[in-house]
């Protein structure tokens, strides 16, 4: 068994910040952030905390199909989140809610299709942030698409175009369509980042069921660069991605991050892991959490006091109680949204069958 | 291999026991694992998990990881594998972990698993079996509540089934793992949990027979999986006799069996959530007309989903056949 592709040997690890709170300098790396940046990037943690709590509460009382909670995974969602600049486009999977909100993108939008009153409905370029994608894989050859687009639209190269962004998990890494997209992004040189968030797990099924070398490797093999950063560090995740996107910007083609994390809860909440992986394993996870680290950071270095934290935790609940009002607020889909949108231009068929179901509910009404 | 877990034995199931139509499908498999060492069982999250309904429950723990095999998550390698399995001799039982994700899988299925046999000219066969969990009206996301079956019913090569209940779940699986042709087999997820006595020694119809489950003289209802339940429930509502027989083979239909029906009632209704136009539900009509052409006191109608992708699940009501769209259906028959 090839142990490294999934114990994170500290030197291959980008780290800024370690579990402890302590802050790494990191010769590739450089950041410099401002005070309020730092405040910011902590506040950002602590909300989309509490907002996916209150999705997966909000699942437990019936309001939502399902939820994938991102639980462990939001300083790797921030971080790379708030590398992004206006025009980029995010092809995300069905667990990016954090990234969605550093997009600017309402998290109610998110619930609807939990909820199942629609399968996405948002605008993706209205926040630079693609439909979510439950396909396994999928998204990652149209992220490479729109950033071959990219190429085509004349800025490319400048430093002032724009990038792709596509995430996906480990368990995506062993579908055709990524390692297609690996392909074509390399060949082409593509203004695209790959962000594959490593959260151990596919389901009930580890690491080593879809790898046995370090997944940042395997973007060597394709021809781009391939790094592997503590995806539980968001001071990391941020750099990482930063100087990812900026060699997509300048064109010197895709790059693939593995961030190296952990998915604290359940895959999803129809999910019970208890039955395929122990919880020593998360205790030991625990220690590593993402907001606790920057918490001690900014305690230690005299960045933010009680004060800070009290405000932002006051801040967090707030929202989760506006998300929650929002979210029982949602009306129902009408019948007649089954017939709408599914083509631009009219379809004959589909006229058809939407007149026949609205007589047919009409004669319930007689 | 890596950390094999000891195979550990636990009784096969034996005489008459109540078992719900998941469980039932995990008996069968178990039986079908116990009778014959070359069949496998592979998938995303089959191993340790036992599947994300639990049909595969208990097999990786009772015959080892070399046996019961959590594969990388891609159902092109899945099916692909399976096909270099059964050359080597072994006869792959493979679970896609829900109907929208059999796609990617579509390539192996279609142009290779389907075809080998013929272009061997017989002297290569497939008996690999594709278990599908399909069908709606469980409040899922999107991919998760699709009836791709006349993609495959429309594919030459390969057999479809799909079972309705437990008695048949656990008999046809064990009868699609023995066939010596691939069987791209569908499960009605919103089933899983229903129960039925399932007696381990009377062997249910073989698998290609369509069967009578509710007799009745004054129309046929035409059904598969999920809508059979719905169909009885739709007959026990109505005051007409109305008899249902349940497909259970897709492809080959068993036209001879659902030809009598229709002949002694002269009204057919065809019934699937899968979309009405290009459904198998056409299919069937067109067969229906032709054979019994001047037993027909009306057109045989169909009663299935609408043009339009599966809706999101608040909308799904509205989507799938029930017992009101059906008896309407019914209803527009008797008025011809
Ligand atoms: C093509 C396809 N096959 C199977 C599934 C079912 N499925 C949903 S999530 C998942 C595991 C994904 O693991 P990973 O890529 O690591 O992402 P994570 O859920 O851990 O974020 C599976 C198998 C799917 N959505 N799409
Ligand atoms: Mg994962």
């Amino acid at each position: 068994m090839t142990v490294d592709a999934h114990t994170a040997r500290d030197a291959e690890l980008v780290q800024l910040l370690t579990p402890e709170g302590e802050r790494l300098e990191h010769p590739d790396y450089p950041l410099s952030l401002s005070d309020q940046q730092l405040r910011d990037l902590y506040r950002d943690l602590v909300v989309v905390r509490a907002l996916d709590l209150e999705s997966v509460a909000l699942t437990r009382r019936g309001e939502l199909g399902l939820w994938p909670s991102l639980l462990g995974q939001e300083a790797a969602q921030v971080g790379s989140g708030r590398a992004l600049g206006a025009g980029d486009m995010v092809f995300p999977t069905y667990r990016e809610h954090a990234v969605a909100y550093c997009r600017g993108m309402p998290w109610l939008n998110i619930l609807r299709l939990f909820r199942g009153v629609n399968h996405a409905g948002w605008d993706p370029k209205e926040f630079g942030f693609h439909l979510y994608t439950i396909v396994i894989g999928t998204q990652t050859l149209h992220a490479t698409g729109y950033a071959m687009g990219i190429q085509r639209d004349g800025h490319h190269g400048t430093g002032i175009g724009d990038t792709a962004l596509a995430y996906f998990g480990d368990g995506a890494t062993s579908q055709g369509d990524v390692n297609e997209s690996f392909v074509w992004a390399a060949v082409y040189n593509a203004p695209i980042v790959f962000f594959c968030q490593n959260n151990q797990w596919a389901i009930s099924e580890p690491l080593e069921r879809q790898t046995r070398i370090p997944l940042y490797r395997r973007a060597q093999g394709f021809g781009f660069p391939g790094v592997r950063v503590d995806g539980n560090d968001v001071l990391a995740c941020l750099a990482v991605t930063r100087r990812a996107l900026d060699r997509a910007r300048t064109g010197q083609g895709p790059s693939l991050i593995e961030a190296f994390t952990y998915r604290m809860g359940a895959h999803t909440t129809t999910d019970d892991p208890t039955r395929y992986r122990h919880s020593d394993e998360l205790e030991a996870w625990k220690l590593k959490d993402p907001i606790a680290r920057v918490k001690a950071y900014l305690s230690r270095t005299g960045l933010a006091n009680a004060q800070f934290f009290e405000e932002v935790d006051v801040q967090a609940a707030e929202a989760a109680v506006e998300l929650r009002a929002a979210c029982l607020a949602l009306p129902d889909p009408s019948p007649d949204a089954l017939f709408q949108h599914v083509y631009a231009a009219p379809h004959r068929l589909l006229e058809e069958e939407r007149a026949a179901y609205e007589t047919y509910l009409a004669g319930f009404h007689d | 291999m890596t950390e094999v877990t000891a195979p550990e034995q636990s009784a096969p199931l034996t005489g008459t026991q109540t078992l719900t139509l998941a469980k039932a499908l995990n008996a069968g498999m178990r039986r079908a694992m116990a009778e014959d060492p070359k069949v496998l069982v592979m998938g995303e999250d089959v191993g340790r998990l036992g599947g994300v309904f639990r049909v595969t429950d208990g097999l990786q723990r009772e015959f080892g990881e070399d046996r019961v095999i959590d594969t990388p998550l891609a159902e092109s390698g899945i099916i692909g594998t399976a096909i270099g399995m059964a050359l080597r001799g072994y006869r792959p039982v493979c679970e896609i972990q829900f109907d929208g994700f059999v796609f990617p899988a579509a390539n192996q299925i279609i142009t290779q698993l389907a075809k080998m046999r013929l272009r061997s000219l017989g002297q290569v066969t497939l008996p690999v079996v594709v278990r599908i969990p399909c069908g709606g009206g469980i409040g899922a996301v999107e991919h998760h509540s699709e009836s791709p079956e006349a993609y495959f019913a429309h594919t030459a090569g390969l057999r479809v089934v799909a079972c309705s209940n437990p008695v048949d779940a656990y008999w046809m699986l064990q009868e699609a793992i023995a066939c010596p042709d691939p069987v791209v087999f569908f499960e009605p997820k919103r089933r899983y949990w229903d129960k039925a006595p399932v007696d381990t020694e009377a062997p249910a119809a073989p698998m290609g027979d369509a069967v009578v489950v509710r007799e009745g003289t004054d129309a046929t209802l035409l059904a598969y999986g999920p809508m059979v339940k719905t169909c009885l429930e739709a007959a026990e509502a109505d005051d007409r006799s109305l008899e249902v027989v349940d497909l259970r083979s897709l492809s080959p239909l068993d036209t001879p069996a659902l030809e009598a029906s229709v002949r002694k009632t002269g009204r057919c209704v065809v019934v699937h959530e899968a979309p009405v136009f290009g459904g198998l539900g056409g299919e069937i009509a067109a067969r229906i007309t032709e054979a019994c052409f001047y037993h027909l006191e009306a057109p045989v109608l169909r009663v299935g989903g609408f043009a339009t992708p599966y809706p999101a699940s608040r909308l799904e009501d509205h989507y799938l056949p029930d017992l009101d769209r059906i008896l309407d259906t019914v209803d527009r028959t008797f008025a011809w």
